[in-house]
């Protein structure tokens, strides 16, 4: 095929656009309604799927040190913890830091319990992974000068359960939707060439081979699909960064969680779509011309 | 140019429209097909641009065997003959000048000649002037001259017509004549199907009828010999 050809069907596929106004209009709304609904999707599962990640790497193991432990001891069993395998980081808090803590979070009368302090000195230990946490709990009460360890095992547990099951559910949700958008736009797109059947009939009479036909109409699905995605990049791409700006300070002041911040995600989520919007404006055309080549 | 020899055709259906057919038409001629409805005049002419494709019996045109050729070359094959049809078969959606010039773009010719070619032959058919209109925009025997100008844009040896004046008034029937006549006086084939006793009568050439899936009469100089 002539270079010059590939330029007539781009030329023709932009005319058979501007000429097939309503059809354009269904199948780009098609696209548009599809790739927003998978846009705020993935947007909102991939911040779940972060907030997740952040909660689950907070997940910590407190280690009570014995009441009759004196500096030296306290300091040995830091190192001993430090160096406990799984263990990626140790930080003290000494008994009079955690009623400073207890009083802010519970209030100003626990000061009160200054003259005789109740509480233990505590380290708190984060695993490597958060799934060796319980082991590495476990390799810590058998430490000299350990009172107690509390290691959040229900909880971190029914935690780790919970977020499979999520994400795997987020997974197949996503999935779904993505084989919805492309049945919804092939079928579009198939009676938009439904309508052209009589045309195809009569390229081929004339002597034009299946690809002579077929490649305007990809081109076309191509730029069906383009112009598809670009309402829901739009609207995704501002109401993210209004969202985050909305929301992230005031998540981030709690030090643990926060949003994925706008730059690299959206550029990620926008080539997405668009690659998406392409992929199905392409095969749906593909395919529905397929059908009809036969003659 | 067009040899048929024992052609024989039977749709999935049984019906046998195609019963050994064997003729012969030489470069240049004008031939009507007649015969009455159902008889297999047009399964006898869309064998010939391989819109149908014969059961048995070889069909050679241009030194092409229409019985043999693979899916792949029936394009080479209509590129090479001018089929004009009694519906016109025109794209909707292209203007007048683009639906002629289809006809060269999928031979990949160059811009140049392609503008150059569809008002040469726009010009032969006198709508030069309405290039620019879309096929519903024009009457009936203007769409049918747009069909024709778009079978001849390629300078096939070989035009097939199946009753190119079947949904035409006597008037425009006969400019649309006076076109085809034109073009066979410049040495064209022209094969044409046709109910029309008038003209067959008038305008003299060789018929072939067709009955029964097979030729009933050869006449050089023929009548078009039903009553209707």
């Amino acid at each position: 095929m002539k270079f010059r050809t590939m330029g007539r069907h781009v030329k023709e596929s932009f005319r058979s656009i501007g000429r097939n106004g309503w059809m354009t209009f269904a199948s780009v709304s098609a696209v548009t309604v599809t790739l927003l609904l998978v846009g705020v999707f993935v947007a909102i599962m991939m911040n779940l799927n972060k907030l997740a990640d952040d909660l689950e790497n907070n997940v910590e193991v407190k280690v009570y040190a014995e009441l009759i432990a004196d500096e030296e001891q306290l300091a040995t069993l830091e190192e001993e913890i430090s160096t406990t395998l799984g263990v990626q980081e140790v930080v003290y808090s000494s008994k009079e830091q955690e009623l400073v803590k207890l009083a802010e979070t519970m209030g100003q009368e626990f000061q009160l319990y200054e003259q005789d302090n109740p509480l233990f000195n505590t380290f708190y230990v984060k695993a490597a992974t958060p799934k060796e946490t319980l082991a590495v709990a476990a390799r810590i009460a058998k430490l000299d000068s350990v009172e107690r360890v509390e290691d959040g095992r229900a909880q971190v547990q029914k935690l780790f359960s919970v977020l499979d099951v999520s994400r795997n559910i987020g997974l197949v949700l996503i999935l779904g939707l993505l084989f919805t958008a492309m049945f919804l736009i092939s079928n579009t797109i198939r009676i938009t060439i439904v309508a052209r059947r009589r045309d195809i009939e009569i390229m081929k009479l004339v002597g034009a081979t299946n690809w002579f036909i077929r490649i305007p109409f990809i081109f076309e699905g191509m730029w069906l699909g383009i112009m598809g995605a670009i309402l829901p990049i739009t609207l995704v791409s501002i109401a993210y960064y209004n969202l985050f700006n909305l929301f992230n300070v005031e998540l981030a002041s709690t030090g643990i969680y926060s949003l994925l911040t706008p730059m690299p995600f959206l550029l990620q989520i926008n080539a997405l779509l668009l690659a998406m919007g392409i992929v199905i404006g392409v095969w749906g055309s593909f395919m529905s011309v397929r059908k009809f080549l036969k003659v | 140019m067009i040899q048929m020899k024992d052609v024989y055709k039977k749709y999935p259906n049984g019906i046998v429209a195609a019963n050994g057919i064997t003729v012969d038409i030489k470069q240049g001629e004008f031939v009507y097909v007649v015969g009455p409805s159902g008889a297999g005049k047009s399964t006898f002419i869309k064998m010939m641009y391989r819109e149908e494709k014969p059961t048995s019996g070889d069909i050679i045109i241009n030194g092409m065997n229409l019985a043999k050729i693979k899916a792949k070359k029936v394009p080479l094959l209509r590129r090479q003959i001018g089929v004009v049809f009694q519906d016109f078969k025109l794209l909707p959606r292209m203007n007048v000048y683009e639906n002629v010039a289809f006809a060269l773009e999928v031979i990949e010719e160059s811009p140049k000649v392609i503008r150059k070619r569809v008002m040469e032959v726009l010009d032969l058919v006198g709508l030069k002037h309405k290039a620019r209109m879309f096929p519903t925009e024009l009457s009936g025997g203007e769409q049918q001259r747009i069909s024709i100008a778009r079978s001849i844009v390629n300078r096939p040896k070989l035009v097939i017509a199946d009753e190119p004046t079947g949904n035409l008034d006597p008037d425009t029937s006969w400019e649309i004549m006076n076109i085809f006549q034109e073009i066979n006086s410049r040495g064209t084939t022209i094969i044409m199907a046709t109910h029309n006793k008038e003209i067959v009568n008038t305008l003299k050439h060789r018929v072939i009828a067709v009955e029964g899936g097979m030729i009933a009469r050869d006449e050089a100089e023929g009548d078009y010999g039903y009553e209707i």
